[in-house]
């Protein structure tokens, strides 16, 4: 049901509006701004010199081997996280769905790690994974596994992905919960009664149902590794060792703050702001199919 | 086609116990009717059948085979649930067809009987539907296809009447009836509404607070109630239930205000003086001019008869049901024919005689 209020003058609605649109001005639209001026421009390292220069910083950025590593890489990390996140959510969601002693307790501690903010998360697993003085390095020591994900590259993509969905379980698991507990009870026992048990029951019944919850979840997952994990990821391994590590978003980081080169950094940026306009556009009409059916 | 027989079957929700105890057995291909008010263990009953729950103890047997610890997949039971459950993203057809897939049945197979049950049903032209776009009578249907076409030893039916409106409940009540009959499924139905209860078992089994209390045809129970619960939950208006004591040596009972009327079916054991409920149906009470006067509080016309809530000089409650229009005044007089009297003891309700 839509809800309508007619405002009589303009005063009102605009007193309403504005902080939000401040907000928006402010923090969003005035920085994409100069991020997409910056993109078309080249600048001495110095801010002396500027000179227009079209498109040249994309064409660059499309050929340059790194970037292109960097996409790759990203792309590996996102997929990771998004999975493992939601595979991981699914299972303890599918757990704390059923009735059990005690599951307000554990459906609480389940929902935590959301509230912990992304750079302690990650001294968290440095204190488990360091290779010196973490717990579960040295288990791993113990068992001869050479551990190490400040030299391994491999290793050290391992620690970031594990982090980075860790972070995001309590998020999926939420969402996975409430869309288990709005299929009604008596659709699976309809199944139950018709004979389907275990995984195919989940798989015919329980996932296709869920499916709005998977589809809303892939993107907002996605959007999360690839903008969300830059905290997570400065705090662990800097992007490295070597750039074993770095993400698109580390990237301009990188590039923009500590190269100083702006140009290119900010079209990153914009290349990353279009990538999120796509996956949000997306999801709306997802969405909105949905609605209107 | 199959016997069920309960021995003994009690369910318990932590500390609560839901179920007393039921012993029941059902015929071959018998339709028989669960009734009772709402928590009394009729719909637990049903999902103790189904294995949706499992019993705290006792033996459900289904054709000569203990059932009630096995998984409902291994029961071969079909349910029609109250809010028919339908799959809601599978297409009629799908739904029909799930429990057959889930048995392996091969792609012609299935089409073939899902077409047929869909024909039976006069679902043809819908089998290619999603549930939301199907209306409620339609979803009833689906909901009963998806049942009769697992040919299964076993309908249960939890109350599927009940979110559809009046007309529409009567007409599928009648083809539940028919549909019943033509596959000779044996079948147990749920519900707390007593038409249907009437109307569609071969015979009823009336429940109260987790207990059984009376296992009959519908006439029967209708005409010989085993307690005074049973006496007031079926008929409608409900049967009026007065306070009496037993006199002249057994052969009477006396409801004050001068009306002793003897039994008609002879002695009731007791000495003088022991309390009794004597019910009387609204129907049957018979106006007469030298009867018991009753205030009118309240006339409810029914079209081809009236019912008249009234009041006795002592404040006493009593339902009239006269036929045609009611009658003019404010003030009836009535008595009680003697063969119409049932007699319950006053303080365990049950039957005499």
């Amino acid at each position: 049901m839509e809800r309508r209020t007619i405002f009589a003058g303009w005063v009102l609605p605009v007193c309403l509006v504005a902080p939000q649109l401040l907000l928006t001005v402010f923090f969003f639209l005035w920085p994409a701004a100069q991020a997409m001026w910056f993109s078309l421009v080249r600048q001495d390292a110095f801010g002396i010199r500027t000179e227009f220069v079209g498109f040249e910083n994309f064409a660059d950025l499309f050929a340059d081997p790194l970037y292109l590593d960097s996409a790759l890489r990203t792309v590996v990390f996102c997929t990771a996280v998004a999975g493992l996140a939601m595979g991981t959510a699914l299972l303890l969601a599918v757990f704390a769905d059923r009735e059990i002693r005690g599951r307000a307790i554990y459906r609480t501690l389940l929902i935590w790690p959301y509230a912990v903010a992304p750079a302690i998360a990650a001294v968290l697993w440095v204190l488990l994974l360091n290779p010196q003085i973490g717990v579960v390095a040295h288990a791993l020591k113990s068992v001869g596994v050479l551990w190490d994900y400040k030299l391994n590259d491999a290793q050290a993509m391992t620690v970031v992905i594990l982090a980075s969905a860790w972070k995001q379980v309590s998020y999926n698991f939420i969402f996975f919960l409430a869309g288990l507990q709005s299929i009604p009870k008596t659709v699976i026992e309809a199944a139950r009664m018709d004979g389907a048990r275990g995984w195919r029951r989940f798989r015919t019944i329980t996932i296709p149902l869920l499916a709005p919850t998977i589809f809303f979840l892939v993107v907002v997952n996605i959007v999360y590794a690839a903008f969300d994990t830059f905290a997570t990821i400065q705090a662990l391994t800097h992007g490295g060792p070597g750039k074993a590590t770095e993400t698109l978003m580390l990237k301009v980081y990188r590039d923009g703050l500590i190269n100083l080169d702006l140009g290119s950094s900010s079209a990153q940026s914009v290349i990353l702001m279009v990538a999120v306009v796509v996956l949000t556009g997306l999801q709306f009409r997802f969405i909105g199919r949905r609605n209107a059916e | 086609m199959a016997t069920l027989e309960l021995y003994d079957v009690r369910k318990s929700f932590g500390a609560t116990a839901v179920l007393h105890g039921v012993d029941l057995a059902l015929n071959d291909g018998e339709m028989l009717v669960i009734v009772g008010a709402s928590g009394c263990g009729k719909s637990t009953l049903l999902r103790l059948i189904a294995g949706l729950e499992v019993p705290t103890a006792g033996r459900i047997v289904l054709d000569g085979r203990d059932v009630a610890r096995l998984d409902p997949a291994e029961r071969d039971i079909a349910m029609v649930f109250q809010n028919y459950a339908l799959y809601p993203h599978m297409s009629v057809f799908d739904n029909m067809a799930y429990a057959l897939k889930i048995r392996g049945l091969s792609r012609d197979d299935i089409a073939r009987r899902v077409r047929e049950t869909a024909e039976m049903l006069g679902l043809g032209p819908l089998l290619d539907r999603k549930p939301r776009q199907l209306s409620g009578g339609q979803r009833q249907r689906v909901a009963m296809g998806r049942a009769i076409v697992r040919e299964p030893k076993l309908f249960l039916f939890d109350e599927p009447l009940s979110n559809l409106d009046a007309k529409l409940r009567v007409t599928m009540r009648a083809e539940i009836k028919r549909l019943q009959r033509r596959m000779g499924v044996t079948s147990l139905y749920v519900t707390h509404d007593q038409v249907e209860a009437m109307t569609l078992g071969d015979r009823l089994l009336v429940m109260h607070q987790g207990v059984p209390v009376q296992l009959a045809t519908p006439m029967e129970v209708f005409e010989r109630p085993a307690t005074t619960y049973v006496a007031g939950f079926i008929g409608a208006p409900a049967m009026n239930l007065l306070p009496g004591v037993l006199c002249q040596g057994g052969m009477a009972v006396d409801l004050g205000r001068g009306m002793v009327i003897p039994f008609a079916d002879g002695r009731r054991d007791g000495v003088d003086g022991r309390k009794l409920t004597i019910g009387i149906r609204p129907e049957h009470i018979v106006l007469a001019p030298d009867g018991v006067a009753v205030q009118i509080d309240l006339i409810e016309p029914l079209g081809s008869e009236t019912v008249l809530i009234g009041r006795m000089d002592d404040g006493e409650l009593l339902s009239v049901k006269v036929p045609g229009r009611a009658p003019a005044g404010e003030a009836i007089w009535v008595s009680f024919p003697a063969a119409m009297l049932h007699v319950f003891d006053a303080e365990t309700g049950l039957r005499l005689g």
